[in-house]
């Protein structure tokens, strides 16, 4: 879905404008989220104490964020012990690069993916087919996506947006299947359709949800199967992640992997949760021959140095924000126009794609705080978005933004001012009805969906005064 | 400078701002203690937890059973073979599947054996996959293999059912106690993949409806012997 502005705030307003007329993608989004809410709350429900996991799920991500360094060199080291190749990838240009290396150098035609946000973020499948190679993403909403040439609508369910008509009539076209409303079988013809993809492949590419430091391993959590299969069957296994993911200790994960679970999904556990400590050792059945790393900077160093906002890197990719967020759910992921989307793509994309052009996703927030509530490792998220806001208008001010605050100032200190305002307020009111919604209309912004508030016929100062006599 | 050099300078240089300590709010945990103080509780006796792997395993759509010796659990994967109409089934060498996989050769299947190698397309024609395990959660109801103990990283994944045979011992209470024996068990010499496995495999990816079986097996079952 192009947008017709190319500015990314024209883009957004004017596809959330039109997304929050379409009454069946709404209807879909509170369809689909309603059963995650009751999954949601039965499993917060059954541990001891959901508020403790989330203080020491925020302690733990501190602890690691804080010492990144340490951390990242602690990791990097062990899993190179067992033959796993690393690559520090200051950008993404250096992280394509070096995928497009390992492929070049071992004769790869053909490449499975499991989902990964990183290497959308760094557009690493348009990359890959420039340079010739087969990319098939084996995750079921992110094959329809790729199928559909679409970005994921949402970090977690990438297709969302979607009937089960129009995925079966894009797998009648696409594949050739027969037309069905049933999901299982619509499922069923992905299966089949990956089983071939999965053999054949040289290369599979996944991303990770976590990084162990004392221990040298990634996590990856999924539901399908397909990160199992991308990782077991090629004969090189690339896993791209970013810098933020690790966590001190094994152990941690007896903490994180149920929390990413419930937020994410309202399960109790994902269905595979798999360690991966290096590439096929000796004795082993199978397993890729070359394992890589691929552990990608691309400005989270920027986040890493606003103290006040560092906590965002503590974000586990969960999705619980996007699912509670009263925008997201009107506006859908497709009209951010990013990478990540939601509340906390709202926070950290001014960091990874320049405050100015992306400053108007802070004020897609009512500022309710559901993020903040919801967020598993505790990240302050409206209180970022706020201080977004002020970070921009600070480095870069807006002349009439200034002078409208400074005309404020001028009438909120004179009381004789303020009189004469509330005067001309209320003679101006009575003309308003004349141009109200029009083009004309200086309160267009506000009366565009809202009536505008009436001035009372006397202020409270005026009716004092009267009292007094 | 190498791009672990360039990473690293920017890292150290952005931490000499100290950030403000996560605000706790006087959950009782402020930050501290083990995961297991707030994550659901266990129970404390084996039954329990075994009764615990029961109910989640129900709710997974898994299939567990208890059976109270090897014999048993033989004449069971027989039962199911003939049900499910297995023609091929792999396996891995282990002294228990080497007793319970052996015999189902008299029905006329195929076994495929994944030690030492084996082609994928093969293993892709099985019906079954019979493997081990290195221990039972009775938090999650997961089920933990591994590279090196489960026949490797795709005989769980591939052939379509997945049976699990279990040792009662093996049954562990949580992740944490799971971890700590993986840690104790290797050393360093971790094996390539460990995997928790929660039920069969599944998406939600239309319309958020639940179809079992999306890449990995539509079937999970596990079978407890002594």
């Amino acid at each position: 879905m192009k947008s017709s502005d190319t500015k990314p705030a024209g883009g957004f307003r004017a596809m959330a404008r039109r997304m929050t007329a379409d009454l069946v993608h709404r209807a879909l989004i509170q369809k689909g989220l309603s059963g995650y809410y009751s999954k949601r709350d039965e499993n917060k429900a059954r541990y001891q104490s959901w508020e403790g996991a989330r203080e020491l799920a925020a302690q733990i991500k501190y602890d690691a964020v804080n010492h990144l360094d340490k951390m990242l060199v602690e990791f990097a080291d062990k899993i190179a012990i067992r033959g796993t190749q690393v690559h520090w990838c200051p950008d993404g240009a250096s992280a394509r690069e070096a995928i497009l290396g390992i492929a070049r150098a071992n004769g790869v035609k053909s490449i499975i993916k499991s989902k990964t946000m990183t290497s959308e973020e760094i557009h690493l499948n348009e990359a890959l087919e420039a340079d010739g190679y087969g990319v098939f993403e084996s995750d079921l909403g992110e094959y329809i996506v790729q199928l559909r040439k679409e970005p994921p609508y949402h970090l977690v369910f990438p297709a969302m947006h979607l009937t089960r008509g129009q995925i079966s009539d894009l797998f009648h076209e696409e594949l050739g299947s027969e037309p069905t409303d049933s999901p299982e079988e619509l499922t069923m013809i992905a299966r089949r359709v990956m089983r071939r993809k999965f053999c054949g492949a040289d290369m599979g590419i996944s991303g990770a949800n976590f990084a162990v430091a004392d221990t040298g391993m990634i996590s990856i959590t999924e539901n399908e199967g397909n990160a199992r299969l991308t990782t077991a069957l090629p004969r090189i296994h690339v896993a791209i992640l970013g810098i933020e993911k690790v966590v001190p200790r094994l152990e941690d994960l007896a903490l994180f992997l149920p929390m990413l679970a419930t937020a994410g999904a309202g399960q109790a556990l994902t269905c595979y949760n798999t360690l991966f400590a290096g590439p096929r050792q000796p004795g082993e059945a199978d397993g890729p021959e070359q394992f890589h790393v691929v552990l990608l900077d691309n400005r989270r160093t920027e986040l890493l140095a606003d103290p006040e906002q560092r906590d965002a890197l503590h974000c586990i990719r969960c999705g619980a924000c996007l699912n509670v967020c009263p925008i997201f759910k009107n506006v859908g992921g497709h009209s951010y126009g990013t990478t990540y989307q939601g509340p906390i793509g709202s926070v950290i994309t001014p960091h990874l794609r320049g405050l100015q052009d992306w400053k108007h996703l802070s004020a897609a927030s009512s500022l309710c705080g559901a993020c903040t509530e919801t967020c598993p490792v505790k990240i302050d998220i409206h209180h970022h978005l706020l201080q977004n806001r002020r970070n921009a208008a600070k480095e870069k001010p807006v002349w009439w933004e200034r002078a409208a605050f400074a005309g404020f100032v001028v009438l909120m200190k004179s009381p004789r001012l303020y009189e004469l305002g509330l005067k001309l307020g209320r003679i101006g009111q009575v003309f308003h009805p004349l141009i109200d919604r029009s083009p004309l209309d200086p309160l267009r912004a506000w009366t565009g969906s809202r009536a505008f508030p009436k001035l009372a016929r006397r202020s409270f100062r005026e009716e004092w005064r009267k009292r007094k006599r | 400078m190498n791009g672990r050099d360039i990473i690293l300078g920017r890292i150290r240089e952005a931490l000499r701002r100290p950030a403000p300590a996560p605000h706790h709010h006087g959950h009782g945990a402020d930050g501290a203690g083990s995961p297991r103080d707030w994550l659901p509780p266990v129970g404390e006796s084996f039954d329990e937890r075994v009764d615990l792997f029961a109910r989640n395993a129900e709710s997974l759509k898994a299939t567990f059973e208890q059976h109270s010796s090897l014999e048993s659990a033989g004449r069971r994967i027989a039962e199911v073979a003939a049900a499910e109409e297995w023609k091929r089934v792999a396996s891995h060498s282990d002294p228990l599947t080497d007793q319970l996989v052996a015999p189902l050769a008299a029905a006329g299947i195929v076994a495929l054996w994944t030690d030492g190698g084996y082609e994928a397309p093969a293993l892709e024609e099985c019906d079954a996959g019979i493997t081990t395990c290195e221990a039972l959660i009775a938090q999650t109801g997961s089920v933990l293999v591994s590279s090196a103990g489960s026949g490797g990283r795709a005989l769980s994944v591939l052939p379509p059912h997945h049976m699990v045979i279990a040792r009662r011992s093996q049954m562990l209470p949580d992740l944490h106690a799971a971890l700590l024996a993986i840690r104790e068990k290797s050393g360093e010499a971790f094996p390539s993949a460990l995997s928790f496995i929660t039920g069969p495999s599944r998406t939600g990816d239309i319309e958020r409806i639940l179809v079992l079986g999306a890449h990995g097996p539509k079937k999970l079952t596990i079978l407890l012997v002594p």
